[in-house]
């Protein structure tokens, strides 16, 4: 599937299907993210259940600590 | 004579009654890191009245890449980030007053020194520490800037509180062992790039322009050419406990604090995390290794050597850190390698 990530156009692999897959799949499933898919901040329960489509717009913000 | 300010009063929405404005407020910055170097400059330079900046570290030789208030010869003389600070600050605006704490900052100066100011910079290195800012910002009603950055990647929010969602409404938790400049490096225009974002907000709460302030979560990697910036209004918990109607500042009290101590004759400090966490032994020590470091594990502990130290890191979140007898000294190489 074809999204936009971060105002970037990415071709998703073919088994991903939420967002969860997403995180998993940028290796960021374990860090503290906040994600807004077509404009909607998730919660992170939605993570688990939030389909994505086609030409969604996803915003993935990662929370880092260094300064 | 032609202010040295004229540039700045020149633009609008400063103009001379927000140079007035500046140059009476009294600023708080946490860190002489890379970050608070490029805040304290840009803000000494921008003449602001009173400057207070605190760092509990001293100037190092790998330093000297990305923080720009510091030289070669502070390197030489170890001296303390704040002092070497200030002396370059000085020399930059010598009518700014500044202000130069050698200390870690924790509850208790927090708390103590809170009410004086007029808006906090985070220029620290861990959330430990930014957990205790956002608590004594929601008790005293003062506004901070959170800013980090790691490799090329930076991100930056503005709290102001009783208006935005605090910290604790966007981390639900505190994130433990992320990657930090001491592990994953860092280049100094994500440095430069996050100043620039702070000390713009900070400009605009300085001079009380707040409508004018961003209003969103924004983060960017340079490197990969991303940008991100995402209104995060609606993390704002009715519940929180940090900024919620019935609020506790948790992050104050002394159970969630992390607990240091010296261990007597052995030159070792102990290090002990508020809750007990599971330290993920086998990613740190793929990290280690990639930085080219000697690393020893067990499925209980894992040491490594960061000369003359030698910090051994426990599953359950303890650290000891031999070769020191400094709390403050032993909770710096903490934070700098275990996030």
């Amino acid at each position: 599937m074809k999204v936009t990530l971060n105002g970037e156009s990415v071709q998703l692999p073919e088994h991903i299907t939420f967002v969860s897959d997403v995180l998993k799949h940028y290796n960021i499933h374990e860090k503290i993210v906040v994600v807004e898919v077509n404009g909607k901040i998730l919660s992170r329960l939605e993570h688990e259940n939030t389909r994505l489509a086609d030409n969604d717009r996803i915003e993935i913000v990662h929370f880092v600590g260094g300064g | 004579m032609i202010s040295r300010y004229s540039r700045q009063e020149l633009f609008s929405p400063i103009g001379k009654n927000g140079q007035k404005k500046i140059s009476s407020s009294h600023v708080l910055i946490i860190g002489a890191g890379a970050l608070g170097s490029g805040s304290a400059e840009a803000l000494v330079r921008a003449g602001i009245g009173r400057l207070t900046i605190v760092d509990r570290d001293y100037v190092e030789w790998s330093n000297l890449q990305r923080q720009q208030l510091y030289s070669e010869e502070d390197a030489k003389n170890r001296l303390p980030k704040a002092i070497a600070a200030k002396n370059r600050l000085h020399a930059i605006n010598s009518s700014v007053e500044i202000e130069a704490m050698v200390a870690d900052a924790s509850v208790q100066e927090l708390e103590a020194w809170a009410s004086k100011f007029d808006l906090i910079i985070d220029a620290t290195d861990n959330f430990e520490t930014r957990m205790i800012i956002n608590d004594v910002s929601q008790k005293y009603g003062v506004p901070w800037i959170y800013g980090a950055c790691v490799g090329s990647y930076g991100i930056s929010y503005t709290f102001i509180p009783e208006k935005t969602p605090c910290l604790a409404c966007l981390l639900e938790t505190v994130p433990l062992g992320g990657l930090t400049c001491d592990t994953a490096g860092i280049i100094s225009p994500a440095v430069s790039m996050v100043v620039s974002y702070q000390i713009s907000e900070a400009l605009k709460i300085l001079v009380g322009d707040l409508d004018s302030l961003r209003g969103k979560l924004v983060s960017f990697d340079l490197w990969k050419n991303q940008f991100s910036a995402v209104n995060v209004d609606s993390l704002k918990k009715e519940d929180c406990p940090s900024c919620g109607a019935t609020r506790s500042y948790p992050f104050l009290s002394f159970e969630n604090q992390t607990k240091t101590a010296v261990l007597c004759g052995r030159n070792t400090v102990q290090i002990r995390p508020p809750q007990t966490a599971d330290r993920d032994l086998e990613a740190l020590e793929t990290i280690l290794i990639q930085q080219g470091r000697v690393v020893q594990r067990n499925p209980f502990l894992l040491s490594f050597q960061v000369d003359p130290y030698r910090m051994v890191v426990f599953k359950d979140g303890r650290v000891l850190i031999h070769g020191t007898k400094d709390v403050s000294e032993a909770k710096s190489l903490y934070h700098r390698y275990l996030g």
